[in-house]
């Protein structure tokens, strides 16, 4: 194929040097330093993340919530949210394994929230939606030139709530308001309690619960993202970054300069590019045929397809 | 200037709210009228007002059916331009104007209202109540590359309209539940929540990462369809964002 892993400048292995960040984040915790740097910086003047119930309690002004009663909302649920602080980054790190509507906050973001220059976080398909967004703004007045970075997030698949809930309840029988983290990796789907247990899962428990719209999902490493990343292809506790396009060269540079993270060349990280490909083509190859099986699905009736 | 492409604008039944978010463009429209379009006819912006021959025509608004000047106007307008577009929900859709029900101050007989692909064949679709002054300004570079640009120009402006294009040709009603119909019960929903931000009126929240309609909100204007990357989603062209909207701003110096 070749086409798998996007267009990118470079490449590496990184990790936030930010002990307290390391701390909260899900993997090199490339995401809340970047921002964080950004903040600082005066790149962005806020971002759009995945928060939570906690997060919610404390900084109630700055999400979005849908119609659900406060007291309804689950541990893990994801609360999109714009941060501010480092503080407030920090409460919403970590990977939230179900759907954070991020791009719902966008516009929002420019209006209410008051912000110039966006940051924002969020899976391959929400990359697409801001590309989107900026070259045909239907409804995004003033949005597409206030993106001033978009991190993209490496993404198989994602989960309804309820789909999250019966893998950790019933599959692995915790309780939610118990897990401290959860994972997916080395093909099993980790589930980490507070009190120390770790449950894995084999990953084709899990497919049953994946949302029927990333069956026809093309693209696993955020190809539009500014700059990419996920844990895939590099070691425990590091990330894998792929810088990609303008704004992403300079804000990483920036970033580096600035000392906020260590790196190591990627060919020389294990397992490294070749995992990233063979699992973009894993997921690009399975995903087409899906595609294809919709064009044939009735009886000389097609499903839609959104590409054109 | 040899170059630039004539263009019209016909006022229907629109607010003038899409008069507005074209003329939000401020230095961006001076640039245009400046460079590459001549703009023959408009009956806010500029001096003549009857329809003229010309290469695109907009038009602002629903057609009133009651109204016979309105009919002849949209007739006309069609006979005399190369290219329609259809600039905001009313003229796409007809929008807020399918609510009326007659009666009005200072016209009570004009009653009934149709999107202006009903009466005549449209070729681009610029939906959004208000249209987002930015797709206006990408949709008008773009018209003007497909016209008078390189054969490569040429290329990128046909992908890049061939969307909106394709909802011209697609149908003139618009509905949240076009998101119901065409993407979430076609299992093609993802959860971005692009729709309930592109919702003109908010009348799309996210439960659990899906939206719900507020359906007696909505006023029909097709925005969040449009937005929706599940809706539609060219690779060829979304793909190469960094580069157009380069050459978009560079074309607007
Ligand atoms: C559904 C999903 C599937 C994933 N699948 C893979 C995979 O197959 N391979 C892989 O290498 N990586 C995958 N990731 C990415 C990985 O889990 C980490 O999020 C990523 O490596 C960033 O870690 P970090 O330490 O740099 O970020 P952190 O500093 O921890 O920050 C993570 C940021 O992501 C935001 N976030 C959390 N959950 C969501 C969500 N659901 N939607 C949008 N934003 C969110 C948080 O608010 C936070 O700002 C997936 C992530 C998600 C959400
Ligand atoms: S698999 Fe694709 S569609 Fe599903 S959440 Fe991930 S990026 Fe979005
Ligand atoms: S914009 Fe489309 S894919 Fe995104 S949440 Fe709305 S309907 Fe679903
Ligand atoms: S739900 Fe909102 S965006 Fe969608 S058609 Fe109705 S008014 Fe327009």
């Amino acid at each position: 194929m070749g086409a798998e892993l996007g267009i990118y400048k470079s490449c590496v292995s990184a990790r936030s040097t930010d002990k307290e960040i390391l701390k909260f984040a899900q993997d090199g915790g490339i995401v809340s330093s970047l921002f964080a740097y950004a903040l600082d910086a005066g790149i962005i003047d806020g971002a759009i993340v995945a928060a939570n119930k906690e997060f919610a309690a404390k900084y109630p002004a700055k999400c979005i919530q849908d119609s659900s009663n406060f007291d309804m909302i689950e541990p893990f649920r994801p609360i999109p949210a714009i941060v501010n602080t480092k503080a407030e980054l920090l409460a919403a790190a970590g990977t939230k394994y179900n759907i954070s509507p991020n791009i719902a906050l966008l516009k929002e973001a420019t209006r209410s929230f008051g912000l110039d220059k966006i940051g924002i976080v969020g899976t391959p398909c929400q990359m697409q939606a801001v590309r989107k967004a900026q070259l045909y703004p239907v409804g995004m007045r003033d949005v597409g030139a206030s993106i001033a970075l978009a991190v993209g997030i490496f993404c198989m698949e994602n989960f309804p709530y309820q789909g999250i809930l019966q893998l950790v309840e019933d599959h692995a029988a915790m309780k939610m308001e118990s897990v401290k983290k959860m994972e997916i990796g080395k093909g099993k789907f980790w589930v980490y309690g507070k009190r120390g247990q770790v449950v894995q899962l084999p990953l084709k428990v899990t497919h049953k619960y994946e949302q029927p719209g990333c069956h026809v999902c093309l693209d696993y490493v955020a190809n539009l993202g500014d700059i990419s990343t996920g844990s895939v292809g590099s070691p425990d506790g590091w990330s894998t970054v792929f810088v990609r396009s303008k704004i992403g060269d300079s804000v990483w540079a920036k970033a580096m300069a600035a000392g906020c993270f260590e790196t190591q060349p990627i060919e020389k990280v294990k397992p490294g590019l070749e995992l990233v490909t063979k699992l973009a083509n894993e997921k690009i190859s399975k995903n087409k045929k899906t595609l294809e099986g919709r064009a044939t699905f009735g009886v000389g009736k097609a499903l839609r397809n959104p590409y054109i | 200037m040899a170059d630039k492409i004539t263009v019209g604008y016909t006022h229907l039944s629109g607010c003038t709210g899409c008069t507005v978010a074209l003329a939000d463009n401020y230095a961006g429209l001076l640039t245009l009228l400046d460079k590459y379009v001549d703009l023959k006819y408009m009956p806010t912006l500029a001096d003549a007002r009857h329809i003229q021959k010309v290469d695109v025509s907009f038009v602002e608004g629903s057609v009133c059916i009651n109204d016979k000047l309105a009919v002849e106007e949209i007739k006309e307008t069609r006979e005399k331009s190369a290219v329609v577009v259809a600039l905001g929900g009313c003229a796409c859709y007809g929008n807020i104007t399918r609510f009326s029900r007659g009666g009005q101050q200072n016209q009570p007989g004009h009653e009934a209202y149709l999107p202006i692909g009903d009466l005549i064949k449209v070729d681009v679709f610029i939906p959004g109540c208000a249209p987002t002054p930015q797709l206006i300004r990408n949709v008008a570079v773009m018209a003007y590359l497909l016209l008078k640009g390189t054969k490569e120009q040429k290329d990128l402006a046909t992908a890049f309209l061939k969307p909106l294009m394709a909802a011209a040709a697609e149908g003139n009603s618009a509905c949240f539940c076009d998101l119901m119909t065409k993407v979430i019960n076609q299992g093609l929903c993802m959860g971005c929540g692009s729709c309930a931000a592109a919702c003109p009126v908010n009348a799309i929240t996210m439960e659990y990462g899906k939206p719900q309609g507020e359906r007696d909100l909505c006023i029909k204007c097709g925005a969040c369809y449009h937005q929706c990357p599940r809706s539609w989603f060219s690779f060829d062209v979304v793909s190469n964002y960094e580069a157009i909207n380069e050459a978009i701003m560079a074309a607007l110096q």
